[in-house]
């Protein structure tokens, strides 16, 4: 895998895991040495060749990589502007988040645990944690909100009949955050045997940087071949959706680092940012502490964590990566809040304009789209991090 | 956005063995036991009445949670508690108010020392000089701040603490390495939590031959500090048992379902340390 960052650039990781301000590894003691086992291990697991070679290798078989670098002509004439779309949805499981699966099963192999525990909002990374987990053979728990288990319910079925155990998480909003405060305490409660695999850029140092140094395959390519394409590697704009932001991340990889890249991030406004039902992250939080990194969370005056809502269960989260609060922090990043309704829309478009039925995540970076003032000479790419069979049931309310 | 992570400084200096946790330590070595209780629960204003209640019934040392939406270290008794008194509407202001002048009551003065549990989000959202301001001013001894690492208290917040003269009680686990356990207790003040299993508080039934295992080599140590155990400790048998291997024991879960169970009257309290006690 290639890490091209300059380490003295300030979008690299620091040793004690922050980017700016935020990051860090905020956990209880019950934790630190499964954390700091992963931390010790994890640039040297990586780096490996026989790592490498079986990690690029399933990609290739296992996974469908690469993925495509698709010229989307009428929604490109419908916006004005050249987009092209990064078809993460073709991967097996039908997201990105089975990049990072792969790399963390085969983390989890090398630091001979024997189980799987992970948490899953929409049920993309608890199908892609299944399916590693059936893939090598280790058991896998995942716990999901109960409120997600109930609309995101095929999702569920295909994790049972992975082999995984789906937990409910009964607690609190019922919905990712509860699900990740549940998967944390199965951690503490098992923690010689037991991997936990976090699906997105969140939790503690080490799993920000290692979640989007294995997402980072989705930029690299996405350089080759924008390459093979227009004979510049670099669009105008990355898009993406941010929920805890692993897709973006990965996305964002390998242009941290050229400023003539304008880095998109989607958020979800639920019902309006201000509404009381929202997870505008960036524009509703402040910085604050939660799931073990120091990063900009929704959050009372008092430091109780805000309900997040969102009609995606992909985005329902409350906090965002500790890297995407710094390129917000920065400047690096710009951040929209789209609303439930124009991210509706914005699927509801591209499934007519071009045959693709984006993930409702998806549909929210589709919808920042019109928000951007483009010109038809940008040069546009949009991770289509997942796609929207999952979201029939609901999609289907507005048909 | 970085002021509110970072603290202005003052001048002032506390002299930290004036506090009630070192006191109590340098008089008493032995059976020494700690009950925890949540802010705010079972009812909004149960603070002083349960404080006092404690006190009465002759526990060494009181922890009060600070209510948070997400305890990840703790299981249900205590998450349900942190949930119940958040909906009551405590807050970390409302309980520094509930506790102002708890030291200096003239009729029934609290002497008991008093430890803060909780997370660092409300802390660090109150401000940490704030925080530790409010500490010194109500007469709070110490903190226990379950996901504010040590490494990190001691590169941000260890000098607000200090000068203040709270301590932070820092935990180990059977899963601390001997390295780090030393570290621990070369960088502690007041006593180390030992957590007596891998596990989230409210978990444990018992006390089992591998705990004792542990205990017993953590005995070998030959810590500074002296050590309480906690989690799992829940009535005489357990509370006996860790009182062999440490300086004593830490009630919390089991405090909570005796309080939703059967009150806050100071006879239903002194009833429930009498049980765990002899």
């Amino acid at each position: 895998m290639q890490t091209t960052l300059d380490p003295q650039t300030s979008f690299e990781v620091s040793d004690k895991g922050f980017y700016g301000h935020f990051g860090g590894a905020f956990i209880p003691e019950m934790l630190y040495p499964n954390v700091e086992e992963l931390r010790q291990n994890y640039l040297n697991i990586i780096a490996d060749p026989a790592f490498q070679a079986e990690f690029w290798q399933l990609l290739e078989d296992y996974v469908g990589r690469p993925t495509p670098l698709f010229l989307a002509k009428r929604l490109s004439a419908h916006i004005g502007a050249t987009i092209y779309l990064k078809r993460e949805d073709l991967c097996h499981t039908g997201a990105h988040k089975i990049n990072n699966t792969i790399g963390q099963i085969l983390v989890a192999q090398r630091l001979g645990k024997k189980r799987i525990v992970a948490e899953t909002g929409a049920g993309q990374h608890g199908v892609a944690t299944a399916t590693v987990c059936a893939l090598m053979g280790l058991e896998c728990i995942v716990y999901m909100g109960s409120i997600d288990m109930e609309r995101q319910k095929p999702n569920v079925d295909r994790m049972r009949m992975l082999g995984a155990t789906v937990v409910p998480a009964t607690s609190g909003s019922q919905t990712l955050k509860d699900a990740t405060n549940e998967a944390m305490r199965h951690w503490i409660n098992n923690p010689v045997d037991t991997h936990y695999i976090i699906g997105s850029v969140v939790g503690p140092h080490p799993y920000p940087d290692m979640v989007a140094r294995f997402q980072s395959v989705i930029s690299q390519e996405v350089k080759k071949q924008l390459f093979a394409k227009t004979g510049s590697e670099n669009p105008d704009y990355m898009v993406a959706c941010v929920g805890g932001g692993s897709n973006a991340a990965g996305a964002f990889y390998h242009y941290l680092n050229e400023p003539s890249v304008r880095l998109v991030a989607a958020e979800a406004a639920g019902q309006g940012v201000s509404s009381g039902h929202s997870a505008a992250t960036t524009a509703l939080g402040k910085p604050g502490v939660l799931h073990g990194s120091r990063t900009i969370l929704m959050q009372t005056d008092d430091g109780q964590v805000t309900e997040p809502y969102s009609i995606s269960a992909g985005l329902d989260y409350p906090g965002i990566g500790p890297l995407h609060a710094h390129l917000f922090e920065s400047g690096r990043g710009d951040f929209y809040a789209i609303t439930d309704d124009e991210a509706l829309q914005a699927g509801f478009q591209l499934s007519k304009l071009e045959g693709i039925i984006p993930a409702l995540e998806t549909a929210h970076a589709l919808a920042a789209l019109e928000k951007m003032n483009l010109n038809p000479s940008d040069v546009v790419v949009v991770c289509l991090s997942g796609r929207g069979d999952k979201d029939l049931s609901t999609y289907s309310k507005f048909l | 956005m970085t002021q509110s992570l970072t603290q202005p400084q003052t001048t002032e200096t506390v002299d930290a063995t004036a506090n009630r946790i070192t006191s109590l330590f340098a008089q008493k070595s032995e059976r020494l036991l700690n009950v925890y209780f949540t802010a705010g629960y079972p009812n909004l204003n149960d603070t002083i009445t349960i404080l006092r209640g404690l006190q009465e019934a002759g526990v060494d040392l009181v922890e009060i949670g600070m209510p948070y939406s997400d305890p990840v270290a703790d299981g249900e008794t205590i998450q349900q508690s942190n949930d119940h008194a958040l909906n009551n509407g405590m807050s970390l202001k409302t309980l520094f108010a509930q506790l102002a002048g708890c030291r200096t009551d003239a009729e029934n003065p609290i002497t008991v020392p008093i430890l803060l549990m909780g997370y660092i989000n409300p802390v660090l959202q109150f401000g940490v000089e704030n925080f530790c301001q409010k500490c010194r001013e109500v007469g709070v001894d110490g903190v226990i701040l379950p996901d504010l690492p040590l490494d990190l208290f001691l590169d941000e917040y260890a000098s607000t603490f200090r000068r203040y003269g709270i301590l932070n009680v820092n935990l180990i686990t059977p899963q601390t390495a001997e390295a780090r356990i030393r570290f621990t207790d070369a960088e502690s003040d007041g006593f180390i939590y030992m957590v007596s299993s891998a596990s989230i508080t409210g978990s444990v039934k018992g006390v089992s031959d591998t705990m004792k295992a542990y205990f017993e080599r953590i005995q070998g140590m030959h810590l500074r500090n002296p050590r309480l155990i906690g989690f799992g400790i829940n009535n005489h048998e357990t509370f006996d048992t860790a009182s062999q291997y440490a300086n004593g024991a830490i009630v919390g879960s089991a405090f909570i379902r005796h309080l939703s169970e059967n009150g806050t009257s100071a006879e239903r309290i002194r009833a429930f340390v009498e049980t765990i006690r002899s």
